[in-house]
């Protein structure tokens, strides 16, 4: 079964991703799960994924992503499942000086 | 003489100087604006010099950067330049240094990183490899971060002898291999803490700088977490060093290369009161091979001065005479051509200095 997501990155991303800030994705695994989606974005855009995800697989610190608009830090962080047609939104949170 | 090109690392980017004279300046930057710059190098051995950028962004994470065309263009490594095997179970959190290995090996350049551990590049710094003898190391559950994090920032390869590498860390001390990477031993002998019951602890020190003289490998000077430190024995021993210096707390320091060459610190009045003495900038100097200190600092502000010199940010050039270069955490960078006892502000108002590196461009 194919699930269809559409990604949406910060303007700040867009070089790192094509030059594109919206990605559409087709998952071909069978319960697909946010950790999935960057697994194929990484095959593509891999400069892009670095700067989402540690090498351990955990979501950086300061990047916040929204599964339909829910945070996933209050779902199952990489492990929240995604359904056809959702939209995977990342944002950088508050940080810096 | 030929161009000098300074690479200032700060908090917010990377700033490239050039000079024709090295009293006038021309700068570039910020380059990877807004990554943090812990960690630079200049690397001559190439034909063509490549600057190696260790930055990290507080959202992105850390990478390195390279450049081939000084600094007019940049490369990534897609894969990341660095990073752990996945059953060391840790994430990099910063490069703390990239440090060139010797001539005669013109592909070898090694990192340090926090968490402490160190990698090792074959390819002029396009790839890291961990070396894992030093991440599997029985003391490493002991080692534990200081104000900065666990980190091991300072790599000094034997220059003719590829067995032998000196890392240090904070906290965690001196470790040497003598062995091509295959063990490590600390090599701490001599050095007293003032933050453990143990005053001279087989390892844990909290070691803030070592640099090697360039004539004799086995000359080396050590900034402590409170103590300066000499060793004439490789690092089998340390001796004090503090004869003429006002305070023995600091972080940055360098050695100018040849036979005449002289160790350059810049020290802070204590622990708990990280400032220049009485508020006065000065660097210090060593003509003796760390026998002795002397004060170095016309020119430099006689009074509130109330800003410090970080590990990375006290360096030199190649140049003849030897340029001696300092950059301070409020943004300016300050050089001496004349074996730093003139010195001359050569930019302000930057971000933090965190490093800064010299080369003299052919």
């Amino acid at each position: 079964m194919t699930v269809n997501v559409t990604m949406q990155l910060p303007a700040v991303l867009a070089d790192v991703a094509g030059g594109r800030r919206t990605l559409a994705v087709q998952l071909d695994t069978a319960d697909p799960t946010l950790s999935d989606l960057l697994d194929v974005v990484g095959c593509v855009h891999p400069h892009l994924v670095r700067r989402l995800r540690t090498e351990s697989g955990q979501l950086r610190r300061y990047v916040n992503v929204f599964t339909d608009g829910e945070d996933v830090r209050n779902a199952q962080g990489t492990e929240t499942p995604l359904t056809e047609n959702v939209v995977v939104l990342v944002l950088p949170s508050v940080a810096g000086g | 003489m030929d161009k000098v090109m300074l690479a200032v690392g700060t908090r917010k980017g990377l700033f490239l100087g050039r000079s024709d004279n090295r009293l006038d300046w021309e700068w570039e930057g910020p380059h990877q604006s807004m990554a943090a710059v812990a960690a630079v190098a200049i690397d001559t051995r190439r034909a063509t010099p490549r600057i190696l950028v260790g930055g990290r962004n507080e959202h992105w994470g850390p990478a390195v950067f390279t450049s081939d065309d000084l600094g007019q263009s940049w490369s990534e490594e897609a894969g990341g330049s660095i990073s752990f095997p996945k059953d060391a179970g840790a994430d990099l959190e910063q490069i703390w240094q990239l440090r060139p290995g010797p001539d005669d090996r013109p592909d070898e350049v090694w990192a340090g990183v926090e968490p402490s551990a160190l990698f090792r590049s074959g390819d002029g710094g396009g790839t890291f490899t961990l070396v894992q003898s030093l991440w599997d190391h029985p003391h490493r559950p002991d080692w534990r971060p200081g104000a900065g994090g666990q980190c091991l920032h300072t790599i000094e390869p034997h220059p003719t002898d590829p067995n032998r590498v000196l890392v240090a860390m904070s906290t965690g001390g001196v470790y040497v291999t003598e062995d091509g990477t295959k063990s490590w031993n600390p090599a701490n002998r001599g050095i007293r803490v003032p933050f453990m019951p143990d005053p001279e602890p087989e390892y844990g020190q909290c070691v803030h700088k070592v640099v090697r003289d360039t004539d004799d490998p086995d000359l080396l000077v050590l900034q402590n977490h409170g103590g300066v430190f000499r060793s004439t024995d490789g690092a089998k021993s340390w001796q004090q060093s503090e004869t003429g210096l006002p305070a023995n707390f600091g972080f940055g320091m360098t050695r100018t290369r040849g036979s005449d060459g002289s160790f350059f610190i810049f020290p802070l009045s204590a622990d708990m009161n990280r400032f220049p003495v009485d508020g006065r900038a000065a660097v210090y100097r060593s003509d003796d091979d760390a026998n002795t200190w002397q004060e170095s600092r016309d020119g430099l502000p006689d009074s509130g001065f109330h800003t410090l010199v970080l590990r990375d940010a006290l360096t030199s050039d190649d140049g003849d005479p030897t340029g001696v270069y300092f950059g301070t955490r409020s943004g300016e960078v300050w050089g001496s051509v004349d074996r730093g006892r003139s010195w001359n502000q050569l930019v302000s108002h930057l971000p933090d200095v965190l490093c800064v590196r010299a080369a003299v461009l052919s």
